[in-house]
């Protein structure tokens, strides 16, 4: 295990891997790091492929001492070439969609769980808690209930009513908080001093944030062991976006895969667009906001890793853009109508940029663009709602053809 | 105006592992101020230049400063002043 110790990512002091998140020297956020000098490339290569079919073929690269134990083994989701979404949205280009609604609990927050859960039971924490915007709170309650753990489950009361049922359903402690995401947060953070208990993305956040790499992974190891040119992913507390980079650039530094870093291009809603004004702006840092959008599980005002999506987006070229309701809900139907992949709001965000990236001609002939759907469609079915017209009629055949046009049958 | 700060786990080594510490000020920079003279460690690890550092988040009884006046936020009779990591969440 190459596990080291955490770190600031601010100032670099160092602390033991516990159940830790902020530096007590100048509150930076701490992040695992490893010493990946023992490993060999080749050898590395062959573990993963002789490795498990989910997350845990990439045990090199996340932070346990032990083999990690968590009984809902996400990840491997398809990649999947989306050549008549290219072809709608007038673009030559190598187009994939990486489709991590394909995971236990239909969202990418599964990568994330699973570690913080087989870090919380290596660190021998019995209840697992978590703020969530919907997606973490299914996660939450699915891993809890499978590794025979205690939940928390702490979510906004006015959350879409399928995320809350696909949350209670697993036996958790559901708690719905009058407030918005950043409050729940908050409450949380102060949660973590006075019980004991792990919270996902407070106390365990540096172990959790790693399982995002494993996207990147995935990506390079499906496109056969290479990069792609470009990235579109959504942003909400900017963790996912940060850390599918630091992925590829661990195996670009192993020597695992080769090449430039790909353009990193952020996605947010226009009613909760911390990262994407600040972007625009030219600032380092995010003014927070009070969102307002149909897009939930984007719905950060105040996001933790905003300055290095940021960074992220600025050193690699890229941009951060944002699409408002109307283009969210058409991006969920160009997805639909031309993948066959039914994707949340957050999805729709994140095809709304790409559509945008299109029109404005950032995406050159030939590139290969990896774009990222993080969540599924039947979790957000308010935004699906009166996109569509049914055909009601009466059960015969002439109701039918008074509908549809009567065709001629082939001899 | 007698105000309640609420200090984080991180930085309680700074307060003699005191959770909370009461104070007086008129306004969240005043009640800052007055804490660091109690606890001179404490300026240091959370402000940088005057301004907080940008991994800290203070709020005014559950508000957020920077949705109100920031350091110059007013403190009414009653408010708690909390000190949390910005880093959590997401």
């Amino acid at each position: 295990m190459s596990v080291e110790n955490l770190k600031c990512k601010e100032c670099g002091e160092t602390y033991e891997l516990g159940a830790n998140f902020a530096c007590e020297r100048c509150f930076g956020p701490l992040e695992v790091a490893y010493d990946f000098s023992g490993l060999d490339a080749a050898e590395v290569k062959r573990r993963i492929q002789a490795g498990s079919q989910g997350i845990w073929r990439y045990v090199d690269f996340l932070p346990f001492t032990g083999p990690p134990r968590d009984p809902l083994e996400p990840g491997l989701t398809p990649l999947v070439k989306a050549d008549r979404l290219a072809e709608r949205l007038g673009l030559d280009a190598e187009l994939w969609i990486k489709n991590d609604a394909a995971n236990p609990t239909h969202s990418f927050k599964d990568r994330v769980v699973a570690v913080a859960v087989a870090k919380a039971r290596e660190l021998g924490f019995e209840t697992v808690a978590c703020a969530s915007t919907g997606n973490l709170a299914n996660a939450v309650a699915a891993h809890a209930a499978a590794a025979g753990l205690e939940s928390y489950v702490l979510v906004p009361a006015n959350l879409e009513e399928q995320k809350l049922l696909a949350t209670g359903i697993y036996g958790t402690n559901l708690v719905g908080v009058r407030g918005n995401y950043d409050a729940v947060n908050r409450l949380c953070t102060e949660l973590a001093e006075t019980r004991p208990w792990a919270f996902v993305n407070v106390n365990l956040r540096p172990y959790y944030a790693e399982g995002s790499k494993t996207l990147a992974y995935e990506t390079a190891e499906q496109l056969g062991w290479e990069l792609p040119d470009r990235v579109v992913c959504p942003i909400a507390s900017g963790s996912l976006f940060t850390k599918v980079a630091r992925g590829f650039e661990e195996w670009t530094d192993l020597g695992l895969i080769s090449g430039d870093q790909p353009v990193f291009n952020g996605a947010q809603a226009v009613g909760c667009s911390p990262v994407a004004t600040a972007f625009a702006e030219g600032w380092d840092l995010c003014k927070p906001q009070k969102p307002e959008t149909i897009a939930k599980s984007l719905a950060i005002g105040d996001p933790a890793d905003g300055p290095y999506a940021l960074e992220q987006a600025r050193r690699s070229g890229g941009a951060i853009d944002s699409v408002d309701d109307d283009e969210i809900r058409a991006g969920i139907r160009l997805l639909a109508e031309t993948t066959g992949i039914f994707t949340e709001t957050a999805g729709g965000v994140t095809v709304g940029v790409l559509a945008k990236l299109a029109e404005r001609g950032a995406i050159a002939d030939g590139e290969r663009v990896v774009v990222y759907i993080t969540g599924e469609g039947l979790k957000t079915l308010d935004a699906a709602r009166d996109s569509f017209h049914m055909h009601e009629i009466d059960p015969d055949l002439e109701s039918f053809e008074s509908e549809f046009e009567p065709q001629e049958v082939a001899a | 105006m007698p105000v309640t700060v609420k200090i984080p786990t991180q930085l309680r080594a700074a307060t003699g592992g005191d959770a909370e510490v009461e104070v007086a000020g008129a306004t969240v920079g005043e009640v800052l101020d007055a804490v660091f003279d109690a606890h001179g460690d404490l300026r240091e690890r959370i402000t940088q230049d005057g301004d907080l550092r940008r991994f800290v988040n203070v709020y005014v009884s559950g508000e957020d400063i920077r949705f109100q006046q920031g350091l110059d936020t007013a403190i009414s009779e009653g408010d708690e002043v909390t000190i949390l990591p910005a880093v959590a969440g997401g």
